[in-house]
């Protein structure tokens, strides 16, 4: 009883550390996607390039990225090296989601860091992009075959991002 | 360089019912950039476009759960400043309760301890030991070496 009675102290401090350790390893940003395993959004949105509707049924067979961004987006500039090589050597097909950018200046952008995208909509109003739960620029959702978002990024790729995580995924995705 | 473009909107007329129930809602969701501040405060395009969504949504007459659950089903429960008890929540909903039961169970047993330490040890006195004790106080002081000098 006394010797349990000396380790109260112990486990209260293993308690606190255990917690404070995890809360310092977790990023408060980033918010869990409800969305994940579940069919992506439905949408029609304008091409960027000729206005026409674009929806995403068009990429249906095919496992791709739905990257959103803008002109506006600081962090985007540094992301888009990595999408275009993702994108260059078809290695996965990438949509590019102008979100609440005026189109002249998502053509402006892309003029001047290159246009690696199979397609770009843009999403003026943002309405889309709330569909999809999207809360700041980069964001980026994997896509499967059947239409399901599978993986969401929050911020910008990283080269160890895009290793690990996505195109092992991507792998996957294809067999299945 | 510029933020994200402001899109002016036309939004429908509220009722005062309609706007108290507005300023009540945007109390309790939550700012997704600005994560401290809830949406009334937050001045981010994202959440004055979704304070725009509540504000259509609450002029088509739409439920409080229901536009509550339309954020959900976006942005989790993570816009909701009231979390749902759910499986991943009871600890944030009991942990509290089962802090207080934890310190009033510790304060009860000090408690007890106490009363118990200010009770005698040993047999119980009765009248003859009370004489006992009494003739061993009165009784003058004749032995040993110690004691006070004469």
């Amino acid at each position: 009883m006394r010797a349990l009675k000396t380790l109260i102290p112990l486990l209260l401090f293993v308690v606190i550390a255990v917690f404070l350790y995890r809360g310092l390893s977790k990023d408060p940003r980033l918010i869990p996607s409800p969305l994940i395993d579940k069919p992506a959004p439905t949408f029609s949105l304008p091409r960027l390039d000729n206005g026409e509707p674009w929806s995403p049924q068009a990429m249906a067979g095919k496992v791709w990225l739905l990257n959103v961004w803008g002109s506006w987006c600081a962090a985007c500039v540094v992301e888009h090296p990595l999408i275009s090589e993702l994108a260059r050597d078809g290695r996965l097909p990438v949509v590019g989601l102008a979100w609440k950018d005026r189109p002249q200046a998502s053509r402006a952008w892309l003029e001047r860091h290159g246009n690696p995208y199979e397609v770009v909509i843009s999403d003026l109003p943002g309405s889309v992009a709330i569909d999809f739960g999207v809360y700041g620029a980069p964001e980026s959702f994997l896509i499967d075959k059947r239409g399901q978002i599978r993986y969401k990024q929050v911020g910008p790729f990283d080269q160890a991002a895009i290793d690990d995580t996505l195109l092992p995924l991507v792998q996957r995705l294809r067999a299945e | 360089m510029a933020g994200p473009m402001k899109v002016d909107v036309d939004l429908p007329p509220l009722s005062v019912e309609q706007k108290a129930r507005l300023k009540q809602l945007e109390e309790e969701l939550r700012c997704l950039v600005c994560q401290n501040q809830n949406l009334a405060d937050s001045n981010a395009e994202l959440a004055s476009d979704l304070r725009n969504i509540v504000h259509r949504m609450v002029a088509e007459g739409r439920g409080d759960q229901a536009i509550k659950d339309y954020l959900v089903e976006r942005y989790g429960d993570f816009v909701l400043y009231d979390p749902p008890v759910q499986s991943n929540t009871w600890l944030l909903w009991g942990g509290p309760f089962a802090m207080l039961a934890l310190g009033a169970g510790i304060w009860a047993t000090i408690q007890r301890r106490q009363r118990l330490g200010n009770r005698p040890d040993g047999p119980p006195v009765d009248d003859a030991a009370r004489a006992r004790a009494r003739a061993l106080l009165d009784e003058p002081d004749t032995g040993g070496g110690s004691g006070r000098p004469r």
